[in-house]
Order: structure tokens, then C-alpha cells, then sequence
């Protein structure tokens, strides 16, 4: 056979007993990575918004780094999508002729509504910041700094006005704008656990419980990631300083984050106990109703996925990081080995729902196995293979670092919101 | 002659538009076409297995794939056979080798080799699109690449399809798979091509023992039609609310 004429699927799908000739494992790794990225994006916002909204002033500092993370990670969002279309140039046409009894088909929508929330968010809490740059940089000589000038001028759009007055105004859209981002963040990811839910095909997927849990865990996932990144950043600037001594002592810098992560551990604490308990709900219903597709969801379940399910995800991903973090007298140390393991715990949560919803034959009368694609011997293999996940899994670290030299997110030495 | 600015630009726009207009607008159309594009269709195509009938000789498949060019050797098929062989301890064994495009040649299941004195039961069931009637491969294409015509067939237009696989996904009957060579979504569909102009879809044609018939629910003289009708016909996997048109007779229930 012709090697071009490579059947989507079959590279990676192994079939055990009877399975319809037609059936492969058709969504792989890269739609592993969409609700995890989406979920990220949802969690890093919800997390900002928590200081924006509800005034939690203990978060104020990790609240505006979430929100430019949130930024960072947003178009990643849409990237693995991208990855798995078979027509990717075609990518346009959802917005062009929406069906709207399809999931899929509101993503554009939904998607380019919340970045539009977060960016105008980001606008108006650094816009002070932006006009305090123009006037800095017009006394600097030299091109860098003209250039530098020149992207905060077309930042302000014009707004230069940083009277009280204006800044209160400030103040006030941005938090107008993270009450109406929660609803948006949660949909933007409910939605893409109502993809799956809906699908009545699917035995493992169809639950209206899927949105909920995907939006619980989305949650999870974004503060877990927003709390690793921070401390990371924390612990390189205090060791940055404590080198060549900065403005800030290296013990000053410490406390603060010590403050910081075991505010933020509390929502984090309190987001995993919702996901759980909703996902137990969901595997006892299953069991108790014990409907047709019982058996063969069992022999997956109990079986054939066990490891990934109750190990890895359950137990290494939900359980170890619930008593690490719960122990008395937190270490940033185990806090971030817990956060690790939280992060991982949720993508296998993702990894377990997309290929273990594949993991069994439309007929309940044999299995499929996915064996992802490591070393890439094509652009399939690459895009839907691990090296594809992990340029996803990067990118949002790369776009954070851009951002971050325009819009700094940590900044210590002055006030912005 | 005077011609004010803004009688002018009237005149323009009313020309522009008068050319614009299309000659088709001009068509005058019979009774039976003006009736067909308002009223509802007159065609409802349905799909009638016989397995009693059906031997697995798999000249269904080969004639499909030549006709609608799915790469021969490609592991997947717009239709397949199944073959069920239940033994005495109550285990049921079923298996699709290539779709069933050569045939059942060997008595073996997957290498297993079955006893004949222990078979209960055996039987083939040919498997093809149902045409829901409450299609959820329509519900959820995002771009409407896939859609129902008014005589119930379900079509996907190749040049619209993103690829997505979300009909894939959805479909319970597992009848959709990428075309390997154009990269979308692919499936039965009755022949559209043929049956619309009056022909025999390409494996009912080539069925030798007339297991595979085709009709129109519409027509109540249809030979088909009076069989659906007056017999005591069986879909498959009904619990999923799609409707399907593909009517099976002597189904057994261990058929998934």
C-alpha cells in the first residue's frame, strides 16, 4: 500500500477481539492537551480574579502574575486543536459557517470572547503602568529604548490620562471585567467538557457530570500551575539577589511567597476536594446503575486502565498531593513536589477520559490500545506524537516570557492595581 | 439631458443590481419542480438486510470500495460483514477480516480455530450506514460539512469537512473513518450517486443472494417498503434515539 495513504489512527491503535474495521483511536495525545491547556487557562484566571473580584488581598501578588499567565497560556489553547485537524487550513470555517447544534462550533466564539476579557483586563490594570513607561523612556537615549517607547505608545491606545479619577475608572473596569471573565472562564472550559459529555456514543464520556468535573479540575490545574511558575520565579529572584544583592533581601522576598502559597494552597485544597468528589459520584453512578455498557466500562476501568486510572490518577495524582499539602508546618519543597504531582494528576485525569473513552470497542466486544508515537517519522507522528505535546506543553512558558518583558507581571518595586 | 449627482447614483445601483440578477431567476419551472422545492421530498431511501441470506462472500465490499475509490487495501470500509459464531458454553465470536472483502475462507476466528460440533449457532451480518433519521454525525459537524438531503440520505462534503472527527466520535454504528486520501471524514452513502439517477447502489448490485435491497419508505408499493412494513423487521442499537433506516431481518440479539 501506497505509505502516503496512512489510515488516521492506525499507526497508533492496537485492536484486541472484535472491533468495527472503521474504529481507531482517532483522538490522541493532542486532544489529551486541548482540556488540559484550556483547563490551565480557566484555573490561572479564575485564581486572578479571586483577589480582582472577591478582594482576596492576600493573593493580590500571584493574582496579577496568574493574569498574564492566563494570557500567555490562551493561544495555546487553540493550538492543539489545530494540531489534530486533519484539514488544518480549514481551521477558519467554524467561524465562517457556524452549525450550531455542534459543541465544536461555538469555540470561536467563546474563545475569542474570553480573550477579548483578558486582554481588555490586562489593559486597564497596567495602562497606568504603560503611560509611567512613555514618560520614562522619552529620556533615554539610544534606538532600544525609542523602539521600547514606541510599543508602550501604542499600548496606552491613546490613553494617557492617569488623574486619581481615571485610575479609579481603571480600577473598576478591570474588576467589571474579572466578574464577567469567571462565567466566561468556566464556560470556555465547561464547554469543552460538555465536547465529550454530550457525545451519546461514548459510554466512558456521556455524564452531564463531565462539565462540572472538567471545570473543577480546570480550576485546580490553572492555581496548581500558576503556584509552581510563581515559586519558581520567587526562588530565582531571591537567589538572583541574594548574589548580587538587589533592592529586596532574599529573606524578604522568601516570606512574602512562603504567605502567598499557603493562601492560595487553601483554594487549591478546596477545588480538589470538589473535582474528587464529583469524579467518586460519577464512577459509583456507573457502577450502581450498571447499564449495558457496564461490563466492558468495568473491564476497562478495573482492568485494562487500572494503573492510569486509580494509581496514577487517583492515588499519585490526587491523594499524595492532598496529604502533602495538608501536613503540618508546608515547606515550599513539598509544596512544590505536591503541585508536581496535582499538575500530573490532572493531565492523567484528561489522558484517562480522551484514549481511555477509546479504550473499548463501539460493539463492547473488544478493546483498543494507544501506543503514542515517541521517535516521529512523520508530520503525523510528530504533531499527534510526544514531541507535538511537548512543544504545546512549552509554548505558553516561551509567550510568558515576551509578555512578560512588556507587561511585567511580578513586579515589586511599584504599585499597579 | 441634466442628470443630477444623486439621480445618477440611483440609476447606477438599480443597473448594478439588474445586472447582477442571475439568468436563473427567469426560469419558469413545471408544476412537479415548483412542488418538489416547496413541499416536502417524495423519496425517503431506506436499506433492507436480509441475514439470512447473506453467505460473507464479501463482493459487497470489493464492489463499494471500487466504487466510491477507497484504497483497497486501506483497513477501513464505507461497509463490512461481520460474522457471528456463537459456540455451546454461550461465548459469542465475532470477527470482520478486512471488512469481509475476501471472503470467510478459513473457520478460524483471529487464528483461534473454533470446533464445528461445538457451534450453536453462526450467521454473517453485513453492516453499512444507517441514514439516521435523527442523525448525530449532523448534530455535531461544527461547519456543517455533513448533512441530511430531503430523500434521508446523510452526505459529507469533502470540500467543507475540517477533519475534525467529532462525527467519528459520535456516530454509535462506528460507519465513519477518515478517507485516507482526501483527509475527511468518510462514509456510506447509499450510492447517492448512483441512486439518484436511477441506478442500483454499487452493493446491492453486486449481492448475488439479494441479502442487500434498497427502497423508498415513501412509496407504499415498494417491494421493500411492504416488507419493512408487513414483517417483523429490526434495527440496530435503537437505544441511542437516531432512527436508523437500515432495517435488518432475522437479527439476533447477540448482533451489536
Amino acid at each position: 500500500m501506497n505509505p502516503d495513504l496512512v489510515v488516521h489512527g492506525a499507526e497508533w491503535t492496537v485492536k484486541e477481539l472484535f472491533v468495527y474495521p472503521n474504529e481507531f483511536i482517532y483522538w490522541s495525545i493532542q486532544i489529551v492537551m486541548y482540556p488540559y491547556m484550556t483547563g490551565l487557562v480557566a484555573g490561572a484566571f479564575v485564581l486572578s480574579s479571586l483577589y480582582h473580584v472577591f478582594g482576596q488581598k492576600d493573593l493580590k501578588e500571584i493574582a496579577q502574575f496568574s493574569l498574564v499567565f492566563s494570557l500567555a497560556l490562551l493561544p495555546v489553547a487553540a493550538v492543539p486543536l489545530l494540531l489534530h485537524l486533519q484539514q488544518p487550513m480549514r481551521a477558519i470555517e467554524p467561524l465562517l459557517t457556524p452549525h450550531f447544534t455542534s459543541a465544536i462550533a461555538a469555540f470561536g466564539i467563546v474563545f475569542s470572547t474570553y480573550a477579548l476579557i483578558v486582554v481588555s483586563e490586562i489593559w486597564f490594570v497596567y495602562r497606568q503602568y504603560f503611560v509611567e513607561q512613555v514618560h520614562a523612556l522619552a529620556k533615554q537615549p539610544g534606538i532600544g529604548n525609542a523602539m521600547r517607547r514606541l510599543v508602550y505608545r501604542a499600548l496606552t491606545m491613546g490613553a494617557y490620562e492617569v488623574g486619581d479619577k481615571a485610575i479609579a475608572t481603571d480600577h473598576k473596569a478591570a474588576k467589571i471585567l474579572a466578574a464577567i471573565g469567571i462565567p466566561v472562564a468556566c464556560f470556555l472550559h465547561g464547554y469543552a467538557g460538555f465536547i465529550f459529555g454530550s457525545v451519546k456514543a461514548n459510554a466512558l464520556w456521556m455524564s452531564p457530570l463531565m462539565p462540572v468535573i472538567f471545570i473543577m479540575s480546570a480550576v485546580v490545574s490553572g492555581i496548581a500551575l500558576c503556584m509552581l511558575t510563581y515559586i519558581v520565579i520567587m526562588e530565582w529572584q531571591a537567589f538572583r539577589n541574594r548574589r548580587r544583592g538587589g533592592v529586596h533581601k532574599a529573606s524578604e522576598i522568601r516570606g512574602a511567597e512562603t504567605e502567598v502559597i499557603s493562601k492560595a494552597t487553601r483554594y487549591l485544597l478546596g477545588f480538589l476536594i470538589a473535582a474528587i468528589s464529583l469524579e467518586i459520584l460519577d464512577l459509583i453512578f456507573r457502577g450502581y446503575t450498571a447499564m449495558k455498557s457496564w461490563d466492558i466500562l468495568r473491564s476497562v476501568m478495573y482492568g485494562k486502565d487500572f494503573i492510569n486510572i486509580f494509581v496514577l490518577q487517583y492515588t499519585l495524582g490526587n491523594l499524595v498531593p492532598f496529604v502533602l499539602l495538608m501536613l503540618p508546618k508546608p515547606t515550599i519543597r513539598r509544596t512544590v513536589v505536591a503541585l508536581i504531582l496535582v499538575l500530573f494528576g490532572v493531565f492523567m485525569m484528561r489522558w484517562n477520559v480522551v484514549i481511555g473513552g477509546q479504550a473499548f470497542s463501539l460493539s463492547f466486544s473488544g478493546y483498543m490500545h494507544y501506543h503514542l508515537p515517541i521517535i516521529p517519522h512523520s508530520v503525523e507522528t510528530f504533531k499527534e506524537g510526544l514531541f507535538g505535546a511537548l512543544s504545546v506543553l512549552a509554548l505558553p512558558f516561551v509567550l510568558f516570557w515576551i509578555i512578560n518583558k512588556f507587561v511585567p507581571s511580578l513586579r515589586r518595586d511599584a504599585d499597579t492595581g | 439631458m441634466s442628470c443630477s449627482r444623486r439621480d445618477f447614483l440611483k440609476q447606477s445601483v438599480a443597473s448594478v443590481a439588474a445586472a447582477a440578477m442571475p439568468a436563473a431567476t427567469f426560469v419558469l419551472l413545471t408544476p412537479e419542480e415548483a412542488n418538489a422545492m416547496v413541499e416536502e421530498s417524495v423519496r425517503r431511501w431506506i436499506f433492507l438486510v436480509d441475514t439470512e441470506k447473506c453467505t460473507g462472500c464479501g463482493l459487497c465490499v470489493k464492489a463499494c470500495k471500487i466504487e466510491n475509490e477507497i484504497p483497497y487495501d486501506a483497513p477501513v470500509s464505507r461497509t463490512w460483514v461481520e460474522r457471528y459464531v456463537v459456540t455451546k458454553d454461550g461465548q459469542t465470536h465475532i470477527d470482520s477480516p478486512n471488512a469481509g472483502r475476501d471472503g470467510f475462507t478459513t473457520g478460524a476466528i483471529r487464528g483461534e480455530e473454533i470446533d464445528p460440533e461445538n457451534i450453536e449457532k453462526a450467521f454473517f451480518v453485513p453492516k453499512l450506514c444507517n441514514q439516521c433519521d435523527n442523525p448525530p454525525c449532523v448534530q455535531v459537524c461544527p461547519v456543517g460539512a455533513t448533512y441530511q438531503t430531503e430523500d434521508g440520505v446523510v452526505l459529507v462534503d469533502q470540500k467543507w469537512c475540517i477533519g475534525c472527527g467529532y462525527c467519528i466520535m459520535a456516530c454509535p454504528y462506528g460507519v465513519r473513518f477518515f478517507n485516507p486520501v482526501t483527509k475527511t471524514a468518510e462514509k456510506c452513502n447509499f450510492c447517492y450517486h448512483r441512486i439518484s439517477k436511477g441506478k442500483e447502489a454499487a452493493c446491492v448490485q453486486a449481492c448475488p443472494f439479494d441479502a442487500r435491497r434498497m427502497g423508498d419508505l415513501k412509496d407504499p408499493n415498494d417491494p421493500v417498503t411492504q416488507i419493512v412494513m408487513t414483517e417483523r423487521v429490526q434495527v440496530l442499537k435503537d437505544e441511542y434515539g437516531t432512527k436508523p433506516q437500515v432495517f435488518y431481518l432475522g437479527l439476533d440479539e447477540k448482533v451489536r
